[in-house]
């Protein structure tokens, strides 16, 4: 199967939730849709779904517009935020309604509902009803019923948003194994970067109703096409400082200048945005090309194997992230080590001009 | 400000419990200092939210007494223990504005209004709420709500504690980063005793000085962040901490050999010799990041085969088969990628051994 959005648009009275949407599916597919919330990540889940009408443009299913048509006449399965189980019925029975309704026969249902149990681990609680599950053994069930309905679009919009931390790292492993095996377009929404990187597969970038970038997640987290792509995509929060190309140099502040690096060679002198990630800065020197910034401690936060230092840079707040447990005292003047060959460089309008891996600059902007 | 002593507490949602199993919190006996930033750990289904309702009194417990600053306040209801709350969604009343929001508790408790002015105003000046103190609440995002929230668990000057129920669930990866620092700036600030109650391992390590792992109704552990990580006593405690969790792997003894089916793991020779006189199921562990892949073998390594290797961006995890059992390793980003057989390296000083899941030490 093949999923095509053309041109969408989701406006509601002066709000923007949808502007221009142009994206491709291809069955087997798994893609991640990243955004911060009100992003317009669940608007296009549900024009996706046929659940809203866009207010302009085409959804092509197969070659067929059915743009407007219902949602019962689509197939598709969605799981939401907020775990939705029928109550009143037991575990077995909210696995099955789909199964039941499609009208299959019912040693058929029994073993298709005991393999998505299994699959699952939730075989135990198959007499039980919702309330007497933990929130993510409902998601569970949720997610389990999703997949017997055997859709050729799997919707999830950040299914795992309400479970525990520990809960979500194992059922993200889990999801990822039980996706690939599948032949469903899989879409999954997430604001959370580490999320997205987990998943893997191919990433949609989207902001205030926009994509901002599409392409393979991994290739995304390494060459952010535009600033606010760098920041959406990166926990800690990326760091940027303002600065110039002279010649040779490259000038940040009033402290730093280092030589610029081969690829930044194609750059006309001007001013630029020098973006580089957390763990990319140190506290102590590791090259000799390492350029220096001398910052002045905000807070400190220190997480078991690595410390947070939160410090400031004329006028730039910055995160460094380090190995290990570091006492660093708030105040404190400390000096950040950089090697020149880690930054983005974006031009005044926020798009990427120079990225570390050079050449195979090959994201896809839209 | 209040120093927090729970004596002895249990508590049981049934009316006649029978064995420990009916027992939501089982034993739970702590104290908790005056002006300290303290979390609470744990799975859902731990415990940890009927112990915060014990401690604020929304639940009086089956067994044992609470005490705020020696003073028995077991069966006072939460209106007379004098502590702030602030839960995971944001509570506040969407028709006043923001002002009034932080006014309220204030005002509630009749304090004159040049004062309620001027802690409103630092409240909001801290919490970078200052631009909308004139604006609804109803019109502002999910993030502002929730910032007005802590904003009126922080206003009153003068409480016991100021407890923190999972606050920052709602809220966006990248606020979390501003909020948290916020909330650890106040706390440097003020020094009131914080309790925080929550899920998200980050969120407890980085914001509290000391950190209450919870599990199947008691505190297993409790410790600095970097004792949780590096000397976890229990080992549900290494699972639930560090992402991913640690490495376990069923053993046996052979002087201070660790056997692992044909595998053999060199432990710390004292570890080793109280391994020998314990009793229970030994248990080697030792965290992803500290599992060493290499590439040629050497003295002590064990072989092991790569499964799969996930690019997680900064660094990539690489899980690993080793005698049947699946382990998993941290690779930083620059190091080469390892395929098909590997040679892993078990440095002593990380390798802890467990005997029917408590670290021997």
């Amino acid at each position: 199967m093949g999923l095509s959005l053309q041109h969408i648009d989701k406006i509601l009275g002066r709000e923007i939730h949808l502007k221009d949407v142009n994206l491709e599916f291809e069955s087997g597919s798994r893609t991640v849709i990243l955004g911060r919330t009100l992003a317009g990540k669940t608007s296009l889940l549900r024009v996706m779904a046929g659940l809203d009408r866009p207010s302009r443009g085409k959804i092509i299913v197969n070659g067929k517009n059915v743009t407007g048509a219902s949602v019962r006449k689509r197939s598709v399965a969605m799981v939401y935020q907020q775990f939705i189980n029928y109550p009143s019925l037991s575990v077995y029975k909210n696995i099955a309604s789909p199964l039941k309704i499609a009208g299959v026969k019912k040693t058929e249902i029994e073993r298709q509902v005991h393999e998505a149990a299994e699959m699952l681990h939730i075989e135990d609680l198959l007499d039980r009803l919702p309330a007497e599950l933990s929130g993510g053994q409902q998601q569970r069930v949720a997610i389990a019923r999703a997949l017997v309905k055997d859709a050729e679009l799997l919707l999830l919009d950040e299914p795992l948003v309400n479970l525990d931390y520990k809960l979500r790292e194992e059922l993200r492993v889990e999801l990822q194994d039980i996706f690939k095996k599948g032949k469903a377009i899989v879409v999954y929404t997430t604001t959370e970067p580490t999320e997205a990187l987990m998943l893997g597969g191919n990433i949609v970038v989207i902001d205030e109703g926009r994509i901002l970038q599409t392409g393979s997640t991994a290739i995304v987290y390494r060459h952010p096409a535009t600033l606010k792509v760098a920041k959406v995509f990166s926990d800690p929060p990326i760091n940027y400082l303002k600065g110039t190309i002279q010649g040779d140099t490259a000038r940040i502040g009033q402290h730093i200048e280092f030589p610029i690096e081969d690829y930044m060679k194609c750059l006309f002198d001007g001013s630029y945005m020098f973006s580089v990630r957390s763990n990319h800065l140190f506290l102590s020197r590791n090259a000799k090309e390492d350029a220096e910034i001398p910052a002045k401690v905000e807070l400190t936060e220190i997480n078991g194997s690595e410390t947070f230092i939160h410090a400031n840079y004329d006028g730039s707040r910055m995160v460094v992230q380090e190995k290990g447990v570091r006492s660093v005292h708030i105040g404190v003047e400390i000096t950040i080590y950089v090697n020149p060959h880690y930054f983005f460089v974006y031009d005044g309008a926020g798009a990427l001009v120079a990225s570390p891996s050079g050449g195979v600059f090959d994201a896809k902007l839209k | 400000m209040a120093r927090i002593e729970l004596n002895e507490i249990a508590h049981s949602y049934m009316a006649k419990p029978k064995g420990e199993s009916d027992y939501a919190l089982k034993r739970i006996h702590n104290v908790w200092d005056d002006g300290s930033a303290f979390a609470l750990l744990g799975p859902s289904g731990c415990g940890k939210t009927t112990l915060l309702n014990i401690i604020s009194g929304l639940i009086t417990p089956s067994k044992g007494r609470v005490l705020y600053d020696g003073k028995d306040v077991t069966e006072l209801p939460p209106e007379k223990r004098n502590i702030a709350q602030v839960f995971q969604f944001p509570v506040l009343y969407d028709t006043m504005s923001v002002f009034n929001n932080l006014a309220f508790p204030l005002r509630n408790r009749g304090i004159h209004e040049t004062q309620v002015k001027k802690r409103v105003l630092e409240v909001a000046e801290a919490l970078d709420l200052t631009p909308f103190l004139n604006m609804r609440a109803a019109g502002l995002a999910a993030d502002a709500k929730q910032k007005i929230s802590l904003g009126r668990g922080l206003v009153r000057s003068n409480v016991a504690a100021i407890l923190f129920d999972e606050p920052l669930t709602v809220i966006d990866p990248q606020m979390k980063w501003d909020l948290r620092r916020k909330l650890k700036e106040i706390h440097e600030q003020l020094m009131q005793t914080f309790i925080y109650v929550t899920h998200d391992q980050v969120e407890a390590l980085t914001f509290a000085d000391q950190v209450g792992v919870m599990f199947e109704g008691e505190i297993v552990q409790i410790g600095s962040p970097q004792d949780l990580f590096e000397k976890p006593e229990h080992r549900f405690v290494g699972y639930f901490i560090g992402s991913p969790g640690m490495n376990f792997l069923e053993c046996t003894l052979e002087g201070n050999v660790a056997r692992v089916d044909g595998a053999g793991i060199v432990l710390d020779e004292q570890i080793a010799a109280k391994g020998h006189r314990a009793r229970g199921k030994l248990e080697l562990g030792i965290r992803p990041i500290y599992l060493e892949i290499h590439a040629e073998s050497a003295n002590g390594m064990v072989p092991a085969d790569v499964r799969a290797v996930e690019d997680l961006g900064s660094y990539k995890i690489v899980t690993l088969t080793l005698a049947g059992k699946t382990l998993k390793a941290n690779l930083p980003e620059d190091q080469p990628v390892p395929e098909g057989q590997v040679w892993l390296g078990f440095p002593p000083q990380w390798t802890k051994l467990f005997a029917d899941g408590w670290l021997i030490k």
